[in-house]
């Protein structure tokens, strides 16, 4: 903010400056933000390749052995195996359990997030394209909706549609689409009065070309930066929900599933079936956080210096 | 105002109905609770006698409209399990639970706004950076993984203060409340620190962030011209005017610690109504979930309604009329 740069337009330098370069310089002016990207990289990484570096398959039976609960990290197996971080209570490796419990998380929260965007996005062009009383109704009902808090919500789609993966991204789904519609319309709101939008109007396109063709690109930056945001609050809220019991079953155990089998343990002093699973779930959200902070200070042309 | 209120007012009954329809054919579209209910040794003919007895043999309108006209009179059916109405069973733990969130915003008020207002008088010290980077990690932890740790390390290490359950209730001006007396204080306040813990990272940006805008106007400046000590430029003509959106705020999230009690409650065994829900949502007590869900939507219309009411009060540059579409 202090040095002011120098003009981009009139330096020749500025010819190879393309917008992904810029937009990369301007992401990593804080050192916060480029650490937060290069924390969740990792962590993508490492859901990814659960089953290529997990020192154990968690739910292959004949690699578990029931003898091994709840042994405290660092200990050796009876074949000789080291579990760096301890077992848990059936005898798991956590460490394993862990980069596969990562990955059930982190694949519920994307996955909710994509169709509540694709779902949210759409409502909320359709009403900024109709207007008038599809625009009120549509915006009435998402105020009523994000009046409450999403956990209820979510709490009570689940007590109607009950457990498994499917059911809980569509709560968490149900949950979230109201902030994409809110933000969508927003913007497309203001893009609809454009110039480029009357000119295509001139060309004759559809208004399907239209609202998807050439409003919907100029929306998305907002809607990646509340993507972000909601990624890390789809992520938190199903591992909250399988924490209570009511989220994912014991089949697909989700970070939320381990802390909340370790918790049984906690009381007689076994702290790290519930702890290290839970540091991992507070990286995740916190480098998403950090990463979406840094997207909305860089995607906001008001804000650029 | 008077024809504000009553348009709010019509719009909040009209989204308590909405909510009674949506919530109550929800529910009744999950498994039978019969099943669950009658022992497995019952013949067919005590089944269907249960059934009937449960009014489960009716068609769902009838049993809509049935709970409707009873929901009215303040009967929203009987529990499957307690045997008892389902309102009672709720009502029962209600005291618990606000008590719970009335300790965890007290909490996070006396807590947020001092450090807020620290980090907003001096945002280039390193305590306010390391309280700002502490609120970012408050808003960032899963609440039910930090009501863990709370008891870890509180309750198992160092066994300071209890992990489970309600101390004991003592009455004060006709309020039964564990508040009361010394082992009540002593259970409730690891649960109202874990539910506090995400509010006080908002009062403390909310405060800051007020701060921060107030520092520089005029009524500050004249304030300290006038020669008044700092305590009270801050303590009275800072404060007061930050107030107004923190109040609001705060308003609005009494009825999102309400909700998220379902959280502590389940850890800390808290019985309130958060842990009766989720109780009643893993044994199908169709009754208590529909009854509990419907206060709480009617907790929230009534919120929302009041918190608005009185920001247009306080704040008269808010034009209520107008803003509504």
């Amino acid at each position: 903010m202090s040095s002011a740069k120098p003009d981009g337009a009139t330096t020749p330098a500025a010819a190879v400056e393309t917008p992904l370069r810029r937009f990369a310089s301007d992401y990593l002016e804080s050192p916060v933000a480029a650490a937060g990207l290069a924390i969740l990289v990792v962590i993508l990484l490492l859901a990814l390749l659960a089953p290529l570096i997990a020192p154990q398959n968690p739910y292959n039976l004949a690699e578990v052995d029931v003898m091994d609960s709840r042994l405290p990290p660092g200990s050796e197996s009876m074949a000789g195996l080291k579990f760096w971080l301890g077992t848990d209570g059936a005898g798991r490796d956590l460490l394993s359990a862990m980069l596969y419990g990562l990955r059930i998380s982190i694949f519920v929260g994307v996955m909710s997030c994509l169709v509540a965007m694709a779902i949210g996005a759409s409502i909320g062009l359709v009403a900024a394209y109709a207007g008038g009383r599809t625009e009120t109704l549509i915006m009435r009902i998402v105020d009523i909706q994000l009046s409450f808090p999403a956990i209820l919500l979510a709490l009570m789609l689940i007590a109607v549609l009950g457990k498994g993966v499917d059911k809980i991204i569509i709560a968490l789904v149900a949950v979230q689409w109201g902030y994409y519609a809110r933000t969508v319309r927003g913007t497309a709101l203001v893009e609809r009065r454009k110039d480029y939008v009357e000119a295509a109007r001139c060309l004759g396109l559809s208004h399907a070309r239209i609202v998807f063709h050439h409003i919907l690109p100029n929306c998305l930056p907002p809607l990646i930066v509340v993507a972000t945001v909601q990624a890390a609050h789809a992520i938190a809220l199903e591992a909250t929900l399988s924490f209570l019991g009511v989220g994912l079953p014991p089949t697909e155990p989700s970070l939320g599933l381990l802390i909340s089998n370790g918790f049984e343990y906690v009381l007689s002093g076994k702290y790290w079936i519930s702890t290290f699973p839970g540091l991992v779930l507070l990286a995740t959200i916190m480098a998403i956080n950090l990463v979406g902070d840094q997207l909305r200070d860089v995607l906001n042309p008001r804000l650029r210096r | 105002m008077a024809d504000y209120i009553i348009r709010r007012l019509l719009q909040s009954v009209a989204v308590v109905l909405a909510m009674s329809v949506i919530v109550f054919f929800g529910v009744h579209v999950v498994g039978d609770p019969v099943y669950l209910l009658v022992n497995p040794q019952m013949d067919q003919k005590d089944i269907e006698a249960a059934i009937r007895a449960l009014g489960l043999d009716r068609p769902i309108w009838e049993q809509y409209f049935h709970f409707v006209s009873g929901a009215l009179k303040g009967d929203l059916g009987r529990s499957f399990i307690f045997g008892e109405p389902a309102l009672k069973v709720i009502l029962q733990r209600m005291p618990a639970t606000f008590e719970l969130a009335i300790a965890a915003m007290v909490m996070a008020i006396i807590i947020g706004i001092p450090l807020g207002l620290y980090a907003g008088l001096r945002p280039d010290a390193l305590v306010s950076k390391t309280i700002m980077a502490g609120s970012i990690v408050g808003f960032s932890l899963p609440t039910f993984w930090v009501g863990i740790m709370l008891i870890m390390v509180f309750a198992v290490m160092l066994g300071w203060l209890p992990s489970t359950g309600r101390g004991p209730t003592a009455s004060l001006l006709g309020i039964e409340s564990s508040l009361f007396t010394l082992d009540g204080l002593r259970h409730v306040l690891l649960p109202a620190l874990n539910l506090a813990l995400l509010k006080m990272s908002l009062v403390i940006r909310l405060t800051r962030a007020g701060a921060r805008e107030a520092i520089h106007q005029d009524y500050i400046k004249f304030a300290r011209a006038k020669g008044l000590r700092e305590s009270r430029v801050v303590g009275v003509h800072l404060l007061k005017n930050i107030m107004i959106p923190v109040v609001t705020v705060l308003g609005l999230e009494l009825g999102n610690l309400v909700a998220f009690s379902v959280v502590t409650e389940t850890i800390f065994a808290w019985p309130g109504m958060g842990k009766l829900l989720i109780g009643s949502i893993q044994s199908l007590d169709r009754p208590v979930i529909v009854a509990y869900l419907m206060i709480v939507v009617l907790l929230f219309v009534v919120i929302n309604l009041v918190v608005d009411v009185i920001y247009s009060l306080l704040d008269p540059r808010v034009r209520l009329g107008a803003s509504a579409p």
